[in-house]
């Protein structure tokens, strides 16, 4: 009975979600077309979070700096070598993966706090070069005239749509390695090391290393997306690699769900839909933004998702004839 | 040459003295609390337009610096009795609150202050300058660096020889036993990141007159007090003085000598300090 009805709602789920993403995009107006793609692509750089956040435990606070790499090298190499599609998006996510590697060093013996303090210092470093290094990256003023890129098919990307659509078959095939990921061996053993390290370490797993993976991997899906937010953008700027933007994919993954893909995706969706639905009938983004913090963490410290099951659960359990209540006061 | 090492030093030690007056708050928050406040740097940029406004209103530089202090210390107290503490030790919901705060206060200072960035009218007796060898160096930034010396000393005598620092240090070595045998834990707790406020606050409106206030201040001098308690270490008073010395050198130096790299410059101490002793310089575990 259990395990039908959550089957059914994750058929539900899925279903609903083939249909907004795959089969209603032609019919909306370009710019929901342009607001989905801008939430596909925030998608990847949540669940690449989440990785680190909700499997192994590890919150970042530098994530929008590798973001950010990726899509700096899109844009330079874009616009001034004129790089094709595919040499970019090596060599961005390459980038974003060499960075981690070496930040790695410096991170991976972090636990919690600590592991935060220093990802948020590294996430700054990464900003400052991107502000300051004016020859490079134009500092404030970014990068603009990104072109978007020409795939080899011979469908033109300039158009919303078909932008829309190849972005959607990358974010499947990101999503669907990184659900593979957290299902294999590894993803398990990082969910040991969040549940206790020293345990982990006790039964002979090399928990530094797994932190260490896990922290490059989840760089280089967050490059990943970076090089489609260039593309997307066609402009690139120290604000999208600040603190702030950190903040906000941790609060995307938090939102939605941590120690789930699809929630942090959901979060991303529901987040970046409140930016631009909000910023066009006011100024007072932060003051909300700040507000949906302290309420999120105050209220649903677990996730939507998390809420949601929780929910499910109680409806379950009423139609299998018994209360929630019953269930908790159990021994 | 000298003459450039010897006002580039001098310039990194006012820079470091403020750095001291903003971690040495954020370092004891997370030494007795185990809170990393990221709202840490609006109390410093808060502090900084109270001080501004009380100041353009009174004329009294003094006055508007405890202004600033007290105002954002008494944030800092509400802030921790009616939230933080309803997550006690739980790192990731706190810290998101403190984050959730940091973006209500810039967004809040934006609307009241505006945009523009300003500087702080220095006091006329601090103003004009000394001669040090060769050099003339403005008197604002030695009396900036003998004030943080002043806190300093003042914060490790209260520390070291009141009863109340014994009952801190009391609560910062073990919490649960402090609370054990009679001491109001969370009050200590509230008065501290109170305290904390208050000290970034003052040393922002200390700063005022040579940095200025802006939007945006906020997180860049976070992202710095952070790099000083990585480097210091967590929860040291002394770990919070000599990483800001080291850090205020190096970011002026790192400005002067290369300007393109100089957030970049941080990264090589923190790199140092992190891979060689990561508890920080003075940090215990």
């Amino acid at each position: 009975m259990k395990d039908r009805l959550t089957s059914n709602t994750k058929i539900i789920g899925l279903i609903l979600a083939v249909f907004v993403l795959v089969v209603m995009p032609p019919f909306y107006t370009s710019y929901w077309v342009t607001l989905l793609t801008q939430m596909l692509i925030f998608a990847i750089l949540a669940m690449s979070l989440d990785l680190l956040l909700g499997y192994t435990g590890l919150s970042s606070f530098g994530h929008a700096g590798f973001f950010g790499v990726a899509g700096y090298t899109v844009a330079i190499l874009s616009t001034r070598y004129k790089m094709g599609f595919l040499f970019c998006i090596i060599s961005g996510v390459s980038l974003s993966v060499l960075i981690s590697m070496i930040f790695g060093f410096l991170v991976a013996h972090a636990t919690g706090v600590y592991f935060l303090i220093i990802t948020l210092a590294l996430g700054m470093v990464l900003w400052g070069l991107a502000f300051r290094w004016v020859t490079m990256t134009g500092g404030d003023n970014g990068i603009s005239g990104i072109v978007r890129p020409d795939i080899g098919l011979p469908i033109a990307l300039k158009d919303p749509l078909t932008f829309y659509y190849c972005v959607f078959v990358f974010f499947l095939i990101a999503m669907i390695l990184m659900a593979v990921l957290v299902r294999s061996p590894f993803g398990h053993s990082l969910k040991g090391v969040r549940e206790s390290e020293s345990r982990m370490r006790v039964l002979g797993y090399h928990s530094w290393l797994h932190k260490y993976l896990a922290y490059v991997v989840s760089a280089a899906f967050a490059g990943f997306a970076g090089v489609f937010w260039a593309y997307f953008n066609g402009f690139i700027s120290p604000f999208d690699m600040d603190l702030n933007a950190s903040i906000e994919i941790v609060l995307m993954v938090i939102l939605g769900g941590p120690g789930t893909l699809i929630g942090p995706a959901l979060g991303a969706g529901i987040i970046v839909f409140l930016k631009n639905f909000i910023s066009a009938y006011t100024q007072r983004w932060l003051l909300i933004l700040g507000t949906i913090y302290i309420l999120t963490i105050l209220y649903a410290p677990q996730g939507l998702i998390n809420l949601l099951k929780d929910w499910l659960k109680g409806r379950q359990n009423k139609a299998c004839g018994r209360k929630v209540s019953d269930e908790q006061t159990e021994p | 040459m000298g003459d450039f090492l010897l006002v580039q030093t001098l310039n990194g030690l006012s820079f470091a003295a403020l750095l001291f007056l903003l971690s040495s708050g954020l370092s004891l928050i997370y030494g007795v609390m185990k809170i990393v406040n990221i709202a840490h740097g609006s109390f410093f940029m808060v502090g900084t337009y109270v001080g501004l406004s009380v100041i353009l209103r009174t004329n009294n530089f003094f006055l508007g610096a405890l202004a600033g202090g007290l105002a954002v210390g008494v944030l800092g107290f509400v802030m921790e009795r009616g939230f933080l503490r309803r997550f006690p030790l739980q790192a990731l919901p706190q810290m998101m609150i403190t984050l959730g705060f940091a973006l209500v206060f810039r967004d809040l200072s934006l609307l009241i202050w505006g945009g523009d960035p300003y500087i702080l009218p220095c006091p006329e007796y601090l103003k004009g300058s000394v001669k040090i060898l060769h050099v003339v160096f403005p008197i604002y930034r030695i009396f900036i660096f003998c004030v943080a010396t002043v806190v300093a000393v003042a914060l490790w005598l209260f520390n070291e020889k009141t009863l109340v620092g014994a009952k801190l240090r009391a609560a910062v070595d073990d919490h649960e036993m402090a609370g054990g045998v009679g001491l109001n834990v969370p009050m200590i707790s509230g008065c501290m990141f109170g305290l904390g406020a208050f000290l970034a606050g003052f040393g922002g409106v200390m700063g005022g007159p040579i940095f200025g206030v802006y939007p945006g201040l906020d997180f860049e001098l976070l992202s710095l007090g952070f790099v000083v308690v990585i480097v210091g270490g967590r929860g040291s008073l002394l770990g919070s003085a000599v990483g800001s010395i080291l850090v205020g050198l190096v970011d002026n130096f790192g400005k002067a000598l290369i300007p393109e790299l100089s957030y970049f410059t941080l990264f090589a101490p923190m790199a140092l300090v992190v891979a060689l002793k990561p508890t920080g310089l003075f940090g215990k575990e």
